[in-house]
């Protein structure tokens, strides 16, 4: 029997979201440490770089420390109709700091459900995301948006490719001031105008922003968008959580590989959001598989920043 | 308590005088005093005086739930922060600039010199044009005087220094102000305080 006053914030969280992840059927899943470098360049976007430690093995072959789990766990996957693979893991990934641009290792937590998917799957994998923030702490947030509602917005905008990941980048930093003026030498004004920064700036718990979001939602995608986000928002307010999520329109993951429900997780104290994921079908297209995927990463290593250590921790 | 980290110098003495405005005054804070943090409890909001470049960083890491900084800086650092009002103030213009009578043939890697790479690299970068990125930390408009480049991308706020130098504005790239930014990280615990002090801004500077 394992003490718990003998672990480290970072070891005592990997290990009571083990057991958590096991308790809804995730088996445990150890990778290697390499990655095939040309895997990793082929993706490096969704890696958000295109810096790897790499190095040449006894076969000659260019490969990378892992800077990520969820390609992987994709590739080890069947992808045949009807199968489903509910993995999860504790692994260090490496890559470079933003600021100083030298490596880490950063030790991560986290899960990936693929295959043929049902949207009880995919609300699973969000709840099981605030259950992870709440068993760290009882003062934490999961933000979340669905990719359509973007998409919908997008496209009544323009098609240009440059433009609309212009707009996406303000919408993702809430800059609705540089939006209006992108959007004004689109020679968008008036109510639609207003409409796009309205919706640009939606931020607040899902009871709250989905009435007001409603009227706005009338192409297909956006119907469909903002249906999956009444369900999942009833699935929520079932299991406790109505008060630990909020709908932010900011939560933006790259739309060449995510689509769906993204999702970024907060806790009181640590100066960066803790939780990442969301549901990446066109990453699993990308990597030749027909199926669907979705899952998230925790990072361990910002437990250090608790300023009260984790929830339950003995003294 | 919100945390702001204003930018010393000038602009950094405007935007305080914005916030006081607004409702969040802290009268010590322009005493002169050597103090480095500044609070008004009653108003649940503390100060403190950073160089313009680390406002993002502070806010970025946290150490800060707002600040101000100028679109050059938040262009050029890219911190991971939200952008939630353009205060307006510090307003200037980024551009291209070369000797007078100088123009682009085309015919080689033009030499650019500036204290801003990544701008000036997207901005030749957009347009097609084959570079070779000088990066300097001041006095740019010497560059080209000396035969280190062909052009200068800068900051143009009166063009008073490149008049002098003989040198002219060939295009303008942006438009320059300082932008409010708020750490992600904070935002969801402290939304209604942030979006509180944003509005008030924002509601003085559209009134102006």
């Amino acid at each position: 029997m394992i003490s718990e006053s003998l672990l480290q914030p970072e070891e005592l969280a990997a290990y009571r979201l083990r057991a958590l992840y096991r308790q809804y059927g995730y088996r445990l899943y150890r990778m290697a440490t390499f990655e095939d470098y040309d895997l990793c360049v082929r993706n490096r976007d969704f890696l958000t770089g295109d810096r790897f430690i790499t190095f040449t093995d006894a076969g000659g072959r260019l490969m990378a420390l892992k800077p990520d789990i969820t390609l992987s766990v994709i590739r080890s996957g069947d992808d045949k109709p009807g199968s489903r693979q509910k993995l999860c893991y504790n692994e260090n990934v490496f890559r470079p700091d933003r600021a100083s641009g030298a490596f880490k290792e950063i030790p991560q937590a986290g899960l990936e459900c693929t295959g043929d998917l049902s949207e009880a799957d995919i609300f699973e994998v969000v709840t099981l995301a605030v259950k992870s923030l709440s068993l760290i702490s009882d003062d934490s947030v999961l933000d979340l948006s669905h990719l359509g509602l973007l998409g919908a917005l997008l496209d009544g905008i323009s098609p240009d490719g440059e433009l609309r990941r212009e707009v996406a980048r303000c919408i993702a930093t809430k800059n609705t001031h540089d939006l209006e003026m992108i959007c004004r030498r689109q020679g968008i004004s008036g109510d639609r105008l207003e409409e796009i920064v309205f919706l640009a700036g939606l931020y607040g718990p899902l009871s709250e922003v989905l009435p007001r979001l409603a009227p706005y939602c009338q192409s297909p995608a956006a119907k469909d968008a903002f249906g999956m986000l009444g369900r999942l928002s009833r699935t929520l307010e079932n299991e406790g959580f109505a008060a630990r999520t909020r709908f932010n329109f900011a939560v933006i993951n790259d739309m060449n590989y995510y689509n769906g429900i993204v999702f970024k997780g907060f806790i009181r104290g640590i100066s960066e959001g803790i939780v990442s994921g969301g549901q990446y079908d066109p990453l699993m297209r990308r990597m030749g598989r027909d199926s669907s995927g979705i899952g998230f990463a925790l990072r361990l290593d910002l437990l250090e920043e608790l300023p009260d250590g984790m929830k339950g921790d003995s003294p | 308590m919100i945390s702001v980290a204003l930018p010393k110098g000038r602009l950094g003495e405007q935007v305080y005088r914005l916030f006081e405005a607004a409702g969040y005054p802290c009268p010590a804070l322009l005493t002169g005093s050597r103090k480095l943090i500044f609070e008004n409890s009653e108003k649940q909001i503390r100060y403190f005086w950073v160089k313009p470049l680390d406002v993002p960083v502070y806010v970025e890491r946290g150490a800060a739930d707002l600040g101000v900084a100028g679109k050059d800086i938040l262009l050029e650092n890219d911190p991971d922060v939200y952008e939630l009002a353009d205060l307006k103030l510090g307003r200037c213009r980024m551009a291209v600039a070369a000797p007078e009578g100088w123009h682009d043939t085309g015919e080689k890697t033009l030499r650019v010199a500036s204290k801003f790479p990544r701008i000036a690299e997207r901005y030749y970068r957009r347009i097609g044009r084959d570079i070779d990125i000088i990066h300097l930390n001041g006095s740019i408009e010497i560059a080209p005087l000396l035969g280190l480049s062909d052009v200068i991308v800068d900051i143009v706020e009166t063009g008073t220094t490149l008049r002098e130098n003989h040198l002219v504005v060939l295009n303008e790239i942006l438009s320059i102000s300082a932008r409010l930014i708020a750490n992600k990280a904070a935002y969801p615990f402290k939304t209604g305080e942030i979006l509180r002090v944003t509005e008030d801004l924002k509601g003085l500077v559209n009134k102006e």
